[in-house]
């Protein structure tokens, strides 16, 4: 008898573990919402989302964070427009063609490159990429959208080139053989039969670049400049995380609030991005 | 013979398709290769004994970043010593506990929803509960709680697969032999998961170096010189943090680049520690 109860209590204990996941996901969007919404009703949502001026610091101060959400989409779309090949076609040569000696390297490279802290891209951004883009386009100030683009393209580079490695060495072996019988070169094999049937896994890893570009902070305040135009490729530009982050520390009233209403906004992407990556996992795994 | 049958649209296409291939994987590891020297030649000649064993002081005008180093290493401990027990809790209770299909599914979610926020949200997150509504002000041990939550999925996740590998008949001979099921667990199914947790251990202190976002506004950024629990209890910035304002806030990057370089060596250390790690454990348990 004392020795039922006593599993009991373990048996809550490790439940309990168990649930402290789920709770922490609770507490985080709990304390968004409720942050985030008095802001955005104060403001007004239309004016809010909209709105083409931040000007949080003004004497008639006007909050419209459709500038951040421009950038954002437009960083995140830049960072994949350029990431997503150099990835992909990087995976395919690592799972199908790379002799075992240099897979090992070049995974190791990658490996290195996902472990980099991003307070390190942004140093590396800030003296060689920003001087770089002043000096080719003849502008005044680098800081800017494109250098931003640049730095995330090579951070989200180990996300894509994993799990769209992962998911080419999941097809099977006969498909491939049965290509080759047919008189398919490899190279063709791999990029006509390989990868449509890998595509599930390789829309993951596209997905999750997404996801990684959004949520950057740190790497992308050191070089995009952090000025609240409208997203142009050579301007200085702030992102919604950057929104967040730079002006935390001295934010009051209904400024903070406001930032908090970003960061929701942000929130709120990233749990489409993570649905969407949910479905074409679930996707990769039936097929 | 064979070689005739392939039309020169075909050669042009393979040819193309392996160049391309063969470019990205050399362009990735270009970028990895000169990052990483880029910060080690600009980096090492700037760090000094000095440097390493002193606390800034702006009388004399000296830099020195003990202080950060330290606040890093009270920083991890704290976070190891908390989520190590809560994430492989999680995990032991979804391998070896957890009937309900459903409670399992929903903990699974929760969890691969923790992976994909971005860290400034928990910095946000963190900063509200921990530092304001917990009153813990703004210190290393809101940090480390902010940091706990953010590596709470890689630790169940790497603890799970370790798991999995533990023969079901280890199990059902502890139960044959009388055991209960906490004693199966305790002496069974544990030590046969230490390796996963090790390996979630490597992986988790890899992103705490790494992490700055999510530290901006819970450990704060003080350098100040303190012991385990009053520096715990107090504000203090890690090296990824220091390295942001020796970089951005001050422009000294003679300092932030010595920094740099010495998260590029941990970083490089930690990876072949992980690799090292798997290689040692993946031959323990073919033996």
């Amino acid at each position: 008898m004392k020795n039922k109860v006593f599993e009991t209590i373990i048996h809550g204990v490790f439940l309990i573990l168990g649930l402290i996941t789920v709770g922490c996901v609770l507490l985080i969007t709990v304390y968004l919402i409720i942050s985030g919404i008095p802001a955005i009703s104060k403001i007004g949502l239309f004016e809010f989302l909209f709105g083409t001026k931040w000007a949080s610091t003004d004497a008639e101060p006007s909050y419209g964070i459709l500038p951040f959400i421009l950038t954002s989409i437009y960083g995140t779309a830049g960072a994949i427009l350029l990431g997503v090949p150099v990835g992909f076609l990087t995976a395919v040569y690592l799972a199908k063609i790379a002799p075992a000696k240099i897979r090992t390297i070049v995974s190791n490279a990658v490996s290195l490159l996902a472990g980099i802290p991003s307070v390190v891209y942004g140093l590396v951004g800030m003296l060689v990429l920003i001087p770089g883009i002043r000096t080719l386009f003849d502008i005044p100030d680098g800081a800017s959208l494109l250098a931003a683009i640049i730095v995330l393209a090579i951070m989200i580079l180990p996300s894509i080139i994993n799990v769209s490695i992962t998911a080419l060495e999941a097809v099977p072996k006969e498909y491939e053989d049965a290509s080759l019988a047919l008189g398919a070169t490899p190279v063709e094999t791999y990029f006509r039969v390989s990868v449509p049937a890998a595509k599930s896994g390789i829309a993951a890893a596209v997905v999750l670049g997404v996801g990684r570009a959004i949520g950057e902070a740190m790497a992308v305040m050191m070089v995009a400049g952090n000025v609240a135009n409208m997203p142009s490729l050579f301007q200085s530009v702030r992102f919604l995380t950057t929104a967040v982050a730079s002006e935390m520390s001295y934010s009051s009233g209904l400024q903070r609030q406001a930032l908090f209403s970003i960061a929701l906004v942000l929130f709120l992407f990233i749990m489409l991005i993570n649905a969407t990556l949910n479905f074409f996992l679930k996707r990769n795994k039936e097929e | 013979m064979k070689k005739q049958s392939i039309s020169k649209r075909r050669k042009g296409y393979i040819s193309l398709m392996k160049a391309l291939m063969i470019l990205s994987a050399v362009l990735t590891c270009a970028v990895v290769l000169f990052i990483t020297i880029y910060v080690l030649v600009k980096g090492i000649p700037n760090i000094s004994w000095n440097l390493l064993s002193t606390k800034p002081s702006y009388l004399d005008g000296n830099v020195g970043i003990l202080p950060d180093i330290l606040s890093t290493i009270y920083i991890i401990i704290a976070t190891l010593c908390i989520v190590i027990p809560i994430g492989a809790g999680a995990a032991v209770y979804l391998t070896e506990y957890a009937s309900n299909k459903r409670l399992v599914s929903v903990i699974e979610y929760a969890a691969e929803t923790l992976s994909g926020i971005p860290s400034i949200i928990y910095g946000l997150v963190g900063m509200l509960f921990f530092c304001q509504f917990l009153n813990m002000q703004t210190s290393l041990l809101a940090g480390a709680l902010t940091l706990v939550i953010m590596n709470l999925p890689t630790v169940m996740r790497t603890t799970q697969e370790s798991l999995k590998t533990v023969p079901m008949s280890y199990r059902e001979g502890a139960f044959g032999l009388g055991a209960g099921k906490w004693r199966v667990i305790r002496t069974v199914v544990l030590p046969g998961c230490i390796d996963g947790i090790i390996t979630g251990c490597i992986l988790s202190v890899g992103r705490i170096l790494g992490e700055s976002a999510a530290l901006l506004f819970t450990a704060g950024v003080a350098h100040v010189l303190n012991g385990f629990f009053e520096g715990l209890a107090n504000s203090g910035a890690t090296l990824t943090v220091a390295l942001y304002f020796y970089a951005k806030e001050k422009g000294e990057f003679d300092v932030a680049f010595a920094i740099a370089a010495i998260l590029m060596i941990l970083t490089l250390l930690i990876n072949l520690l992980a690799t090292l790690v798997g290689v040692i454990f993946k031959r323990r348990r073919n033996a």
